[in-house]
């Protein structure tokens, strides 16, 4: 039971490191242009596929990781270029409709570049295999590193938003834009950096995940909805929210979709808790949200208007 | 008993105090002129006492009853107006519809999903009564975002009249108004003298003075005069700290 | 009591002729639909009528979403869980034998308002892209509600063995029966909707839209009237969906999914939000264009899709700002 916890525990740890590369980007963009970007989990599946054919064409995963990221930021670059600016402006609506149809095209795009059927990259030989915990618990070494490389990323980021010049910029401008372009700072050049590095950080998401997943059309999808709760609770523009919310929900995520229904059958019969858990596990991290957001509407880190 | 009182009403943002114990006793029918210098603080006062903006500390009752609490719709039922030194009206209405949905508001629900409001003869006149009052009723039919800037500052006040309000609160109702429209609205407000009592926040002395019972002078947030117009001109502090700016700009 | 003759004048002014630019415009595209299936059937094509069907359900789906969108200002991104609310009505009942229209109707209304007022409350407590962001994140959690719902199918699913009768009789039977009856349902919740944003209510929640700030200065509390328009149009997109599960007699969480959503909001953008009529001409372009490409190409959401950025980023203020600009959108009475 106890074992079970601790690996439902790392599994919610991993996919909520996942879960914040991701979302750093979002909120970011979300906090400081103002901007609604349904094609961020697009960027994710990008990263996938990226890396499933650098590694094919390489042989190595880690020629693959290494083309991937360059890669990465050209496509950050090129949506920025070509849509995300021309949208800084715009309606709500207007972003909605047109980052909708990006969602639309990369996906039909990916499956004609790639076909439908799923794709798989091979795990790098050094990181197969898992290592003991305690007692016989033991743990794939792989999504052990996922943890370390998103903690490492993470504390990068908490420097650069914290210590540097662009940070500085990043948190003036996620409290109060008119600020950042009354420091005659190049907003423009700021939203591309920005937008970039989120894409980025999103590609990476998916090139690590990739080892560990099939890699498919649809993967981006399930992850945005996810991301977006992620943002909400957190806070939109506050990457501590980002980072806490991530593990919050993957968390209540993968742990509560296997303890809820034991709890359940601790009340109810297990019949009935089979059937209830199995309704309601996938809606906790919704539930979560509703409540969150019920006592504070702006999320944990976000500005109360 | 005092139409509206304020106790010690306080806001900060940051280090700045906006308001600074402010506390003021307004009498029924009076209308008590609040002057101070840009940035004093005086539409920050206007949005704490509406119930737009939350206050820090400090009290506000309207006739006796505390409203402190109370968010700025509810203030607006219990006959508490304001109007707003930037206009804000809804600008895709005619004026008349404008100033109809404040009549709806006070009379009968809004939870009506059926007939047709157009077609209502007794908002439609009530709100032509507030218009007429405001100056404006030649203009019902044009869309508020096609009237003036002076047609503005008047839709703002038959807005603002037409929730029938005990006391209502004018933030710069003239801003931006100049010579002879200026003086024909000021005759629109004195008109309205006795029948409610008003809290007039204005920069046009001869506006203020042609107007008042009594002068509140607010400078930093504090208020440091308070009294009848005469009085208030020759006090030496208030022309040390805002009059005497104005004679400088002028000369 | 001054100038009453003024006043008089401006209220005869204000009740306008009955029919506006708006209602012609939704009355000639009535004709159209009325007119269709005999030409189909002509053009031996029957086949249309069903397609046709569909084009109507989503129409009602569209003209719901615009109420709140185009009159209210607020962008859902949730509306497909309303319409599976909808079919899924229609599949429990006729678990337990129950398989008349009205009765359907009145379960799918209840349920979606149930969820709307649970939901839209506290979606509602957010605005701009929160408000987005979390009717989308409640769309899915609807939909993930039906897909663990085993005994329904789950992912795949589940068929329906009828059409569903009305007060017992076999109208829905036909293709034609059931087009014509959806067409009388759009008609209907047209002149509904239409009378709502004319009303009291209505004005209200324009009024929202364009400034709430001033609607709280005059006394208005903008939350209660958003979640009732939102309630009311959660309840409307319901019974599209109950025509969907009759027209596609299959039931899954497909009709949920966020992309449903999304094509909702792009029927109402194509057509011009708060214009009712347009959102109806919106469904029927974006499902014929859809129609249209998919013939052309199976690689048709490429296309779909490249439409949608190339129209927002070539009409200079964005599509709303070109609807504007043609006349559409903003107006309101
Ligand atoms: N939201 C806010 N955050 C920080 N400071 C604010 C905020 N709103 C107002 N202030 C500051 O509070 C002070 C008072 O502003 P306020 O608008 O109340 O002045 P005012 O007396 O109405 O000026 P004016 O005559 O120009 O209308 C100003 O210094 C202003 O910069
Ligand atoms: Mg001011």
């Amino acid at each position: 039971m106890t074992n079970l916890f601790v690996l439902q525990l790392l599994n919610g740890v991993q996919l909520g490191v996942l879960l914040f590369l991701i979302s750093a980007g979002l909120t970011l963009v979300f906090g400081i242009m103002d901007v609604i970007n349904l094609a961020h989990g697009v960027l994710y599946m990008v990263g996938a596929y990226l890396i499933a054919t650098f590694a094919a064409a390489t042989g190595s995963f880690w020629w693959g990781l290494l083309l991937t990221l360059p890669a990465a930021v050209v496509v950050g670059l090129v949506i920025e270029a070509v849509v995300m600016r021309r949208l800084y402006a715009r309606s709500h609506l207007d972003q909605v409709l047109a980052t909708f149809g990006l969602v639309m095209m990369a996906n039909e795009a990916v499956k004609m570049i790639w076909g439908t059927s799923p794709l798989s990259v091979p795990m790098p030989e050094i990181l197969s295999g898992s290592v003991p915990l305690m007692g016989p618990l033991k743990y794939p070494v792989y999504r052990i590193a996922i943890i370390v490389a998103g903690l490492a990323v993470a504390l990068g980021l908490f420097v650069m938003v914290n210590y540097t010049r662009v940070g500085m910029l990043l948190r003036a401008g996620a409290s109060n834009r008119d600020t950042v372009s009354a420091l005659g700072v190049d907003i423009n050049r700021l939203f591309a950096i920005v937008f970039t590095l989120g894409a980025t950080l999103a590609c990476l998401a998916g090139a690590l995940v990739a080892p560990i997943l099939s890699v498919d059309t649809g993967m981006g999808e399930s992850v945005l909805i996810l991301t977006f709760v992620v943002v909400v609770i957190g806070g939109i523009g506050s990457i501590k929210g980002a980072f806490l919310g991530a593990l919050l929900v993957a968390v209540v995520d993968t742990v509560g979709g296997v303890f809820g229904p034991i709890l359940l059958r601790s009340v109810l019969d297990p019949s009935a808790a089979g059937q209830a858990g199995r309704v309601l596990a996938p809606m906790l991290v919704y539930i979560l949200m509703a409540v969150i957001l019920f006592a504070r509407p702006a999320g944990l880190f976000g500005k109360t208007a | 008993m005092t139409a509206l009182t304020v106790t010690d009403l306080c806001k900060h943002y940051g280090a700045l105090k906006v308001t600074d114990h402010v506390s003021l006793d307004i009498a029924p029918g009076e209308i008590h002129a609040i002057i101070g210098p840009n940035g004093a603080g005086k539409t920050t006062l206007i949005a704490q006492l509406s119930g737009q903006l939350g206050s820090d500390s400090g009290r506000v009752a309207l006739d006796g009853k505390d409203i402190t609490h109370l968010s700025m719709p509810e203030r607006v039922r219990l006959g508490l107006a304001r109007s707003f030194q930037i206009t804000s009206v809804l600008p895709g209405f005619t004026a008349l519809e404008n100033v109809a949905l404040a009549v709806q508001a006070r009379q009968g629900s809004s939870f009506r999903f059926f007939g047709t409001v157009a077609a209502e003869r007794a908002l439609n006149a009530a709100a032509m009564e507030a218009l007429h009052e405001a100056g404006l009723d030649h203009r019902a039919q044009i869309p508020a975002r096609s009237l003036s800037h002076g047609e503005h500052r008047r839709l703002e006040l038959a807005i603002a009249l037409a929730t029938k309000p005990r006391v209502l609160l004018l933030d710069e109702p003239l801003a931006g108004v100049g010579g002879e429209d200026a003086e024909t609205f000021v005759e629109n407000l004195r008109r309205l003298k006795g029948r409610l009592t008003m809290v007039l926040i204005e920069h046009d002395m001869d506006a203020v003075f042609a107007l008042a019972d009594r002068v509140s002078v607010l400078v930093y947030g504090r208020i440091i005069a308070t009294g009848a117009p005469d009085a208030i001109r020759s006090d030496p502090e208030v022309r040390a700290a805002y009059l005497g700016e104005e004679e400088q700009e002028i000369a | 009591m001054t100038d009453m003759t003024d006043a008089t004048r401006v209220t005869a002014a204000a009740t306008r002729p009955a029919l506006s630019g708006r209602v012609k415009a939704a009355l000639t595209l009535f004709v159209l639909f009325a007119l269709m299936p005999p030409l189909a059937s002509a053009l031996n094509d029957p086949f249309y009528v069903l397609i046709g069907t569909r084009i109507l359900a989503y129409a009602i789906a569209a003209l719901a979403l615009d109420l709140i969108l185009g009159f209210g200002a607020m962008v859902s991104f949730g509306h497909a869980a309303y319409l599976g609310l909808g079919t899924y009505a229609v599949a429990i009942l006729s678990g337990f034998g129950i398989n008349d229209l009205l009765v359907q109707i009145l379960a799918a209304t209840a349920m979606s308002a149930v969820f709307a007022a649970v939901t839209g409350a506290i979606s509602l407590r957010t605005r701009g892209v929160y408000f987005i962001m979390i009717t989308l994140a409640f769309g899915q959690m609807a939909f993930f509600f039906f897909i663990s719902l085993s005994a329904y199918g789950g992912d795949d699913g589940v068929a329906l063995a009828s059409r569903s009768t009305l007060l017992g009789m076999e109208v829905l039977k036909t293709d034609f029966g059931l087009y014509y009856t959806t067409l009388v349902m759009l008609i209907g919740l047209f002149f509904l909707c239409h009378r709502i944003t004319k009303s009291r209510f209505g004005r209200v929640l324009t009024g929202i839209r364009e400034n709430p700030t001033r609607m709280e200065a005059i006394g208005f509390a903008p939350f209660r009237y958003q979640l009732t328009a939102f309630v009311i149009s959660g309840c409307i997109t319901a019974m599209a969906g109950v025509v969907l599960a009759n027209q596609a007699q299959f039931v899954s969480p497909a009709f949920m999914s966020w992309h449903k959503s999304g094509e909702l909001i792009v029927m109402v953008v194509l057509g011009g939000p708060g214009t009712l009529a347009g959102p109806i001409a919106g469904a029927v372009a974006a499902l014929l264009l859809e129609e249209w490409l998919g013939a052309l190409s199976e690689h048709w959401k490429l296309f779909f899709g490249l439409f949608l950025v190339l129209m927002v980023l070539f009409s200079p203020n964005g599509i709303t700002g070109l609807l504007k600009k043609l006349g559409f959108g903003e107006k309101q009475k």
